[in-house]
């Protein structure tokens, strides 16, 4: 039976485990029938052209888990930020773990989306938020809404602000050969609400992981949310990351993405900018080698006038590895006044990587300021001379000059703990020490 | 210290250096003069170990070791320096983790353990101090925004902190004005002594005032044409290199 047929039929037994009588049971059953049709999508889609899922979808995967209850703080102690206190929620392949997780409904609500889903109290938002900018068309998407189950809730009500950042960590232990993991998450930040959240996929061990996630992201007037994704999975494990951004007005939504590891990874992310004076921002950091695929395609919609969205991707490849950019700015009639930048650059360090660079500019407003730019080459050998001359050997000389390039990325990251967390990582990647501490 | 026997050298089957020979002893300071396209930044480029330059014939002697066949680090390591005409940015590293690296580096190919901080601030702060740099400047992204007299006072701080024996100057002069002048040219003073040895790669004789050299060379076309005191340098800055031509020819 090819996969595509077992996620249908399967839907059946996931239906013995769920409330049926749950408001959101009508968006899963709409969800399924749309992914029936719709299928997976193709190298024939434009924004799948080139990124393959064939030989992902090929094989068979197990749709559900037990519970393993035997991972333990110190088997997953190194992924989380640091030993602070602050709010975690974890998932081992895909269930919920109370026990490696600290999650809150004092003053504000940092949880999960089954907790929400079962009770009344939760009816209101879940109905004014849930499945809410998740666009019909995208059958990856469709795919996850139909099986929603799990994952992340956080709602952050007004003025209020966690004090760290709130980490959400998925674990696949690997105890089954292979496995599809379909997290739903739900964040919304209330007016004047201010929130960091860290979102990370880790395997323990190597074996096929097909994660299809979702997260949407609500921020209303005035609220701040600073979203991290660190992407370093082994390299057997796939992330299909889709994420919907819709943004009230005056506030400010920046989501960086750093992708260091992995097999394939494909990043749907989207933005709505829905009020005036929005800032949105989009960063990320790709830093791959043998055989890595790393997919960014996103969307900025500018809907109203006098906002801003800056994006600015690096990318740096090498020994086989692919990397593609598909970045969309799409400024509506009445969005006068629209600020929108774009930037993708990227260095092969050898002559077998490839890059696929494609910005997209659909523009109806007249007056708005709009600009991109994308570049593929190679570390400036002029550089690297005036490095060796210092007595800095190739391979150190070469990942510094790499560190450089990427470097402006983390300047906007805020938290220190995490900028030294994502350096050592960069560092650990292009198999140096530095030779300082970043 | 360095001796070049009948250097010539190419890039691109381009030949640029045509039969160069050039020795400069132990505590001897020489300057290099020359018109446009001469090759003056060819020969400093080389005997640094610049990859694109090929060497055709000839040898370049390091410390009585020809060193033709060395990387551009493994000259470092042995004490070769150039200070460069166009220092490159590096953005997101500090003027002081850029030098801690570059001089652990070294100290690792030698088989020494790194410096212990505190002398490594000690050192920075005594030679930042003869350049007149303050420590806001050793906090910065090396080169990124400086001006050229912040680039070419950071080369030589950089030469003065890593003490080499050889040290290459390629147009350290070039976009100074007289006070950065003076205070480039008097930090490599404070640095060279009887132990090592300054080439000065210059278009003007304004820097010679400050850095006195003991020979000076005019290269033309790829080649040595003159050599001679400090009054050579003197006599190019009054009527220009038109008379070498027909010496030359």
């Amino acid at each position: 039976m090819k996969f595509q047929e077992k996620l249908l039929d399967s839907f059946i037994a996931f239906e013995q485990d769920i409330d049926l009588l749950s408001p959101i049971h009508i968006d899963r059953k709409n969800a399924l029938k749309r992914f029936e049709k719709q299928g997976f999508p193709s190298k024939k889609d434009e924004s799948w052209k080139y990124t393959s899922l064939k030989s992902i979808i090929q094989k068979n995967y197990n749709l559900s888990s037990k519970s393993d209850k035997s991972v333990e703080l110190r088997d997953v102690k190194e992924y989380f930020l640091n030993d602070l206190d602050s709010f975690k929620i974890v998932f081992v392949d895909g269930i919920y773990s109370p026990f490696l997780s600290k999650t809150t409904h004092d003053g504000m609500d940092i949880c999960v989306l089954s907790a929400a889903l079962s009770k009344d109290k939760y009816k209101s938002t879940l109905k004014k938020y849930f499945n809410q900018i998740v666009p019909k068309d995208q059958s990856l998407a469709s795919l996850n809404t139909s099986y929603t189950k799990e994952g992340a809730y956080i709602y952050i009500p007004k003025g209020a602000c966690p004090e760290d950042p709130v980490q959400i960590m998925h674990i696949s232990t690997g105890n089954q050969e292979s496995i599809w993991l379909q997290p739903r998450n739900l964040i919304i930040a209330d007016k004047n609400a201010k929130v960091e959240i860290i979102e990370r996929h880790q395997s323990l061990k190597d074996h096929s992981v097909v994660t299809n996630s979702l997260t949407e992201i609500y921020a209303e007037k005035n609220s701040f949310i600073d979203y991290y994704k660190i992407q370093n999975d082994l390299n057997s494990a796939t992330l299909i990351d889709n994420t919907f951004i819709s943004q009230q007005r005056d506030s400010n939504v920046s989501v960086h993405t750093f992708s260091f590891g992995g097999k394939l990874t494909r990043n749907n992310l989207n933005f709505y900018q829905k009020g005036e004076n929005i800032q949105s921002t989009l960063k990320g950091i790709t830093i791959l080698e043998s055989n890595q695929h790393v997919d960014h395609n996103t969307l900025v919609n500018h809907e109203q006038p006098n906002c801003e969205s800056h994006q600015d991707y690096k990318g740096i490849f090498s020994d086989r590895s692919v990397g593609v950019f598909n970045g969309k700015i799409m400024v509506e009639k009445i969005a006068q006044k629209t600020n929108a930048f774009q930037q993708n650059n990227n260095i092969l360090i050898d002559n077998n990587s490839k890059v696929n660079t494609k910005p997209q500019l659909e523009i109806f407003a007249d007056d708005v300021k709009c600009s991109h730019g994308c570049t593929v080459g190679q570390l400036d050998k002029e550089a690297l001379f005036y490095l060796k001359t210092r007595g800095i050997p190739e391979k150190e000389a070469k990942a510094l000059l790499t560190y450089a390039f990427a470097n402006n990325i983390l300047e906007s990251v805020k938290t220190p703990n995490l900028k030294r967390r994502i350096n050592s990582l960069i560092a650990k990647k292009l198999g140096v020490n530095l030779g300082f501490d970043l | 210290m360095l001796e070049i026997n009948n250097l010539h050298c190419q890039i691109e089957d381009k030949p640029i250096l045509k039969g160069i020979n050039l020795k400069i002893n132990k505590g001897e300071i020489h300057a290099i003069m020359g018109p446009n396209g001469s090759g003056k930044s060819t020969l400093a480029n080389v005997i640094s170990g610049h990859e694109d330059y090929e060497i055709t014939k000839g040898n370049i002697y390091f410390k009585d070791q020809e060193i033709n066949e060395l990387s551009p680090e493994e000259r470092a390591h042995a004490g070769v320096f150039l200070s460069f005409q166009y220092p490159v940015e590096i953005p997101g590293v500090t003027v002081t983790n850029f030098i801690k690296t570059a001089i652990n580096e070294s100290r690792k190919s030698k088989g020494q353990e790194e410096m212990p901080s505190s002398e490594m601030l000690k050192k920075i702060r005594e030679k930042a101090s003869l350049l007149e740099i303050d420590s806001n400047f050793l906090s910065r992204s090396l080169n990124q925004g400086f001006s050229g007299g912040e680039k070419k006072r950071n080369e030589i701080f950089q030469m003065a902190m890593m003490e080499p024996e050889l040290a290459v100057l390629d147009e350290t002069d070039s976009g100074l004005d007289i006070d950065a002048l003076k205070i480039v040219a008097n930090g490599v003073i404070k640095c060279s002594n009887e132990n090592n040895s300054v080439l000065v790669i210059t278009h003007y004789q304004r820097l010679l005032d400050y850095i006195v050299p003991d020979f000076v060379h005019i290269i033309m076309d790829g080649k040595v044409v003159k050599s001679g005191d400090k009054d050579l340098a003197k006599k190019i800055e009054d009527i220009g290199y038109d008379w070498l031509k027909k010496d030359n020819s």
